[in-house]
């Protein structure tokens, strides 16, 4: 396959950025999307050309590394990871367009590569049990009713890549926000915590500067885990009983 | 060494000090969305009196007339002369407002959050959807010309005649522009209705995946009985059955 590229490349987090054009050729449609960038990067580096900077990691589709808009779709055509895309999805002699995530609250850093700490900041704020650690509790200890630990499992496929954030128009992160707290709050190891960790949470989400959500559901048409839309009313709900809750204390 | 009495112990394990729910609500977005919400469903429900009332129109000049009159007697003898309806104009302003700085607040954050557009532009969500925004100030500034038009009857296009509102209101849709300004405002009524509704029951955790269908269905059947229901009266009048 021969391709052209259209790559977003900035110096660093002050430079002004521009799209730049490249020209691949020897493109397998078997290679992965980042395995064709990979292709691109050598050419550069035997040019003496900087190489396109782009986060990956396990390049298995479950860390949450990798992070492109291509074509205008966070992640590509495919509702996949962007590591596990394949060149199979393109035609030869397509023109790409590769942006990274688009939000205030995700700074590009260099290229391709942005800083997604904000979302770390929101776990922090309450994406987490108090409980004491050591060795693993006897897994019949806390009874969890199979459709509940089923809702759980379904919120904690998140892997917290941002393609919510980068598709949504508000650039808001409800639906992360909502997959990691609605994880928890349905499990009974979460209860205790149930009306601090989503105001805790909400609160850290606002004040990392993400977008409000306006259920243009496109954060639930991109996200490569299928967490679905009604997983941010669930947060809603969740946020406005314990705001109730948390009033009368 | 200072013994550690009990109200020691309260004062310092109390650390879950939050502030006044108002102060939640007002402060952050998910809270902000819920006054829409709110005020959005106190506006439809009005909306819906409103558009049976109005609908009256073709039973006649008295029924219409008697009708308006009634408007301003309902609940007496409790209630003086006008004082239910000014409640209802306090309640209507209060949601308008309400939900107009909430609107813009949110709006604000939003473009603020995502200041640089991608490249590569796609056609993206419904236009119901897109237009929430424009159709919210379409129809802000539709609600001062209707109040100018036929409450107050400043920019009235006839002479305007308070107690007469039939003939009032057959004034305006007898002129081209008081027919395009309400058909075009009742269009992006039912436009922002279709997603508004629909949003609203998210907003207010009253989604979910079973009553998803059933709440889409009722958001649009809502925003096409409205919208039939009020442009049926510039209809009306000009076919000449309301006249």
């Amino acid at each position: 396959m021969k391709l052209t590229l259209r790559v977003w490349r900035q110096k660093n987090a002050d430079a002004d950025g521009a799209m730049s054009t490249y020209q691949v050729d020897g493109i397998s449609s078997d290679m992965s999307f980042l395995e064709m960038l990979d292709t691109l990067n050598e050419e550069l580096i035997l040019k003496g050309e900087d190489p396109v900077a782009f986060d990956h990691d396990c390049r298995e589709g479950i860390c949450g590394a990798c992070s492109l808009v291509i074509n205008g779709d966070a992640h590509g055509p495919e509702r996949t990871t962007t590591c596990q895309l394949h060149m199979r999805s393109f035609q030869d002699g397509d023109t790409i367009d590769i942006e990274p995530w688009r939000a205030s609250a995700f700074p590009v850093v260099k290229d391709l590569v942005v800083d997604r700490s904000a979302f770390d900041r929101i776990i922090q704020a309450g994406g987490y049990i108090t409980a004491p650690t050591g060795a693993a509790p006897e897994a019949h200890a806390t009874p969890v009713p199979k459709p509940d630990a089923d809702l759980a499992f379904e919120h904690a496929e998140c892997i917290g890549c941002g393609a919510c954030v980068a598709a949504c128009p508000n650039g808001a992160a409800m639906l992360f926000t909502s997959a990691k707290v609605n994880h928890l709050n349905v499990l009974p190891q979460g209860a205790p915590e149930r009306e601090t960790r989503v105001l805790d949470m909400v609160g850290q989400m606002d004040a990392e500067g993400f977008g409000g959500c306006t259920l243009t559901g496109e954060c639930a048409t991109a996200c490569p885990k299928g967490i679905p839309l009604v997983s941010i009313t669930s947060m809603n709900k969740e946020w406005l009983r314990a705001t109730r809750k948390v009033a009368k204390k | 060494m200072v013994p550690v009495t009990s109200c020691d112990m309260a004062l310092a394990t109390r650390t879950d000090r939050r502030p006044s729910m108002a102060r939640t609500v007002w402060d952050s977005t998910v809270g902000k969305k819920t006054v829409m919400a709110v005020s959005g469903l106190v506006m439809l429900l009005y909306l819906v009196a409103h558009m049976i009332g109005n609908l009256k129109i073709y039973f006649g000049v008295e029924e219409f007339n008697h009708y308006a009159h009634w408007l301003r007697t309902i609940g007496e003898p409790f209630m003086h002369y006008e004082w239910t309806l000014w409640l209802i104009r306090v309640v209507l302003v209060v949601a308008v407002v309400a939900h107009a700085v909430s609107a813009y607040q949110l709006s604000r954050r939003d473009i603020k959050a995502r200041p640089s557009k991608y490249v590569h532009k796609k056609a993206r969500s419904s236009y119901a959807t897109r237009t929430m925004r424009w159709g919210g100030i379409i129809l802000g500034l539709f609600i001062v010309w209707h109040i100018l038009d036929l409450t107050t009857g400043t920019v009235h296009s006839g002479g305007f005649e308070t107690g007469k509102p039939y003939q009032n209101v057959v004034d305006t849709f007898s002129t081209w522009y008081g027919n395009v300004i309400y058909i075009v405002a009742m269009l992006a009524l039912g436009l922002h209705i279709r997603h508004g509704f629909w949003s609203a029951a998210q907003t207010l955790g009253a989604g979910s995946r079973t009553r998803d269908r059933a709440l889409k269905t009722t958001a649009n059947v809502l925003a096409l009985l409205l919208t039939i229901g009020f442009v049926a009266v510039p209809v009306g009048v000009m076919t000449g059955v309301v006249s």
